[in-house]
């Protein structure tokens, strides 16, 4: 009954570290988003920023099992700190990122007190009044967000001094690509850390967590600090990239459409969470660009029918069909 | 023979009801104690005491000395008092080893790391090892907890409460529910115990009783009715009366 | 200029509203242990029902209104029996959510197909519209009529659920299904029932209380939020909980609106979270 994706196949068969085998894959995509599609590096480069969100909310609801809809308001939190940021003089994108990330890992920490401590019914809706507060102080606060205009006029320095962002998004593109990268094999060693362990431990039983001696309650809030950083680098990517903050990036539309996109890729190891948000957003991409109500009634459908079909995710169940029945290796 | 695990009129209450009324007892280390009692006396409560699930309504519990009652009950398993649970709770996705090994980097302050690999610890995956082969599940160790038989899962269980190094261990019914072809192996685990630790368990198997424990408590209406070795048990005039003869297999010693 | 009365007034109102609608998810959340996230596209496809009922299909508000509650609730009991029974009593709450969203997106696409994308009014009778002058003031007759079926509601709920053989079973349900079930109470038909007195009422709300939530397809999600928290805070299952919060939050609501607009609904959002985090079974509900 154990199944393994096609990586950590790779992983073991090969005896690569699965950081390694993430960032190729990445690579492999990116270059070939690059060269297949270079009329649409603008959309993909939005894409890769969506993915962080993704990423970040695998980590809360996947590895700890946190029920949220309030993911988003931490990426919009990064996105409108780096934006503001830039419109004050600090322009170096990779410093943007830090400062992207630095707020909304702040924002996460906060919001994780808030939404683990409870659990069920409750953890929902005060993520949902999380996300709700961020969007009326974000609408309230134009003078910093720009408010239902948002925020606009970033303009970044060139990479590095060097790689300045031009008209068709190459190097926004690339830039992207390389974050993610780097991105994916630092969670990819995270989650397999004795911290990583741990959460998921919490995730299965949470009693059990405290009867080893472990403190669930702070573990959680630090796991949602993280995953807050990893939010406020994709929202401060997508503030970089594109040049305007809006609304719509803290809504809680927004966290729906990121679980949605977990789903269906399969949340609880990262690859779902990428395949998901890529898989996803290429057919938004496509679908709704005739009538954005058919997407809504196509992906309604969709949900339910993964939660009845394919509970773990439609490529888990994809899967499941391909490998093996192998134990578990995880001492080799 | 250090004082571990102190209670003092320990007494609970939910509304109008008295599940425990002022129980006192102490245990010190080496100490082999079967905590006994027909059903609905309160023992599960008094165990959910002791390892912090529930707070008492009076009284309180020590542990080497310190007050710990209003400890949660990760600092007291921090500290060495460890219980297992009737019905297994385990981290059901994680695989054996998996499980045994969190409770060991726990132990030694390692979960808050988060660059190194779970796995890559030597001393860790010894001392994983190790353990599962005293509790003769170390062939199972690469096995998830969902393809576990019952009885390796209540050992598995026992791995992780030794993996954290108790001093107090707190036995709910360890053998419960497990078949018969199993039960064996835990008897077998829980007389290689650590000798210097103090074991309280609860059982309402009488053969088990007397195998095992040095002492017993005999809870009946939420009191402390007897405390003494387990052949004065059966002669005790109150722990007849309280069990009203519904124990068949109690034993006469010989 | 408002005077206190008309805002007050409008509060209860909205909070009678927000009742009539929230008070069958309150149930559901109560019995069935789901959060119903497609709570609030039941409510619009009764409003939906009632509209067409009403412009197309020409008939008199109250026969709107029971084409509107019984059509929502055979829309429903599909959806009931065929994937609502998968996730009763299970506390897995992603599935739910999932599930719930999924629904509730699905619904709106088809509604959105259907009807368009413009708001959809409920034209009321000549009875209820315009002012009724109670002596010292003119309040709106809509108003009167809306807090007047909230009462009649918490009323004839009250009784259903203390007075008869019906309530008494379902409570007996929430407390202990196992045990019901050993006593002959068939379960799955409580289910089913409360499933559609939830939705029902629901519906009903939904045509009523067209007035302050207009009827467009994004309804579905955009009240949704506030559903939740009003079940949230005044406690799963209790009707006097869901009454209070209610009308708490309708207060809340309208008086932050109208004293502190540009803020929108930063401390409405605030005191929903302070509640919850004080009282996270709600100020009346029972931890499960």
């Amino acid at each position: 009954m154990v199944t393994m994706w096609w990586t950590e196949e790779a992983t073991a068969r090969l005896s690569l570290p699965p950081e390694l085998v993430g960032v190729a894959t990445i690579a492999v995509l990116g270059a070939a988003g690059f060269f297949l599609f270079p009329e649409d590096l603008a959309f993909l480069t939005r894409l890769i920023g969506i993915t962080f969100l993704v990423l970040s909310l695998d980590l809360v609801t996947g590895y700890c099992g946190v029920a949220t809809l309030g993911q988003a308001a931490l990426f919009g939190v990064g996105a409108y700190a780096a934006g503001n940021a830039c419109i004050a003089g600090v322009t170096d994108p990779c410093a943007l990122l830090a400062v992207g990330a630095a707020g909304s890992a702040l924002a996460g920490l906060l919001s994780g007190a808030l939404i683990t401590r409870f659990r069920g019914l409750p953890q929902l809706v005060i993520s949902i009044a999380f996300s709700q507060l961020v969007t009326a102080l974000s609408n309230k606060l134009s003078s910093v967000t720009g408010g239902s205009d948002g925020l606009s006029g970033i303009v970044p320095a060139p990479i590095l001094r060097t790689f300045s962002f031009d008209m068709y998004s190459r190097t926004a593109f690339v830039f992207s690509v390389v974050v993610l990268a780097i991105a994916l094999a630092f969670l990819m060693r995270f989650v397999r850390s004795p911290f990583g362990l741990l959460c998921r431990g919490i995730k299965d039983d949470d009693l059990r967590a405290q009867m080893i001696g472990a403190a669930v309650y702070p573990r959680l809030i630090v796991m949602y600090g993280v995953s807050g950083a990893v939010a406020g680098v994709g929202g401060a990517l997508t503030a970089i990239t594109t040049g305007v903050v809006g609304l719509d990036s803290v809504g809680f539309e927004r966290s729906a459409e990121a679980l949605v996109m977990l789903v269906l890729g399969g949340a609880g190891n990262l690859w779902g969470a990428l395949t998901g948000a890529i898989i996803f957003q290429l057919f938004e991409h496509i679908v709704s660009a005739t009538n954005p109500f058919h997407w809504m009634t196509l992906v309604g459908l969709l949900l339910i029918l993964i939660v009845v079909f394919a509970p773990r995710g439609m490529f888990y169940g994809a899967s499941v069909a391909w490998s093996k029945m192998r134990p578990q290796r995880w001492l080799r | 023979m250090t004082l571990l695990l102190g209670l003092h009129d320990v007494s609970k209450s939910f509304g109008g009801l008295h599940v425990n009324r002022d129980v006192s007892f102490d245990l010190v280390s080496g100490d082999r104690v079967a905590l006994i009692g027909p059903n609905g006396a309160g023992k599960t409560t008094l165990v959910n005491i002791i390892s912090g699930d529930l707070t008492p309504s009076y009284g309180r519990i020590t542990f080497e000395g310190e007050d710990i009652t209003g400890l949660s009950i990760a600092h007291r398993a921090h500290r060495g008092l460890v219980r297992t649970f009737q019905i297994t709770r385990l981290f059901s996705t994680l695989t054996a080893t998996e499980n045994v090994a969190l409770a060991v980097m726990q132990r030694k302050g390692m979960t808050r790391r988060f660059l190194s690999v779970a796995g890559s610890s030597s001393d860790v995956r010894s001392e994983c090892q190790e353990l599962l082969q005293t509790l003769g599940i170390g062939h199972l160790a690469g096995l998830r907890v969902s393809e576990l038989a019952y009885g390796q899962q209540r050992l598995l269980e026992m791995a992780i409460g030794l993996a954290l190094r108790p001093k107090v261990l707190l036995l709910d019914e360890p053998a419960a529910g497990v078949p018969h072809d199993e039960a064996p192996k835990i008897l077998e685990a829980i007389e290689r115990l650590p000798p210097d630790i103090a074991v309280l368990m609860i059982e309402h198997d009488m053969d088990l009783v007397f195998r095992f424990a040095k002492r017993v408590l005999v809870l009946a209406n939420g009191k402390l009715i007897f405390e003494g070795t387990p052949s004065a048990v059966t002669a005790d005039e109150e722990v007849r009366r309280a069990y009203l003869g519904s124990y068949a297999d109690a034993r006469r010693p010989t | 200029m408002r005077t206190i009365f008309s805002i007050g007034i409008d509060a209860v109102a909205y909070g009678m509203v927000l009742f009539t609608i929230s008070i069958g998810l309150s149930i559901m959340m109560g019995l069935m242990r789901v959060v119903n996230l497609a709570h609030g596209a039941f409510a619009m496809i009764g409003g939906y029902l009632a509209s067409y009922a009403l412009r197309s299909m020409g008939t008199n508000y109250a026969v709107a209104i029971v084409v509107a509650v019984g059509g929502t609730i055979l829309i429903s009991a599909p959806l009931e029996l065929l994937l609502y029974r998968r996730i009763y009593r299970k506390s897995d709450a992603l599935a739910q959510l999932l599930l719930t969203i999924g629904i509730t997106f699905f619904i709106i696409g088809v509604a959105n197909f259907i009807f368009g994308p413009t708001l959809k009014s409920i034209p009321l009778p000549a009875v209820l519209s315009g002012p009724l002058d109670i002596g010292f003031r003119m309040i709106p007759t809509h108003r009167v009529f809306v807090i007047a079926c909230g009462g009649v509601i918490v009323l004839a709920l009250w009784y259903l659920l203390d007075r008869t053989e019906f309530g008494v079973r379902l409570r007996a349900t929430v407390d202990n299904s196992d045990m019901a079930e050993s006593l002959g109470i068939q379960t799955e038909l409580i289910y089913s029932a409360t499933f559609a007195l939830a939705v029902g009422l629901g519906a009903f709300g939904g045509v009523i209380g067209a007035e302050i939530l207009p009827i467009e397809p994004f309804y579905a999600l955009r009240y949704m939020v506030v559903f939740l928290v009003v079940v949230s805070v005044g406690g799963a299952g209790s009707i006097l909980g869901a009454l209070s919060a209610s009308l708490l939050l309708g207060l809340a609501d309208t008086t932050g609106k109208y004293l502190a607009p540009e803020f929108g609904e930063f401390f409405f959002y605030l005191a929903v979270i302070l509640i919850v985090f004080l009282f996270p079974h709600g100020l009346f509900g029972r931890a499960h």
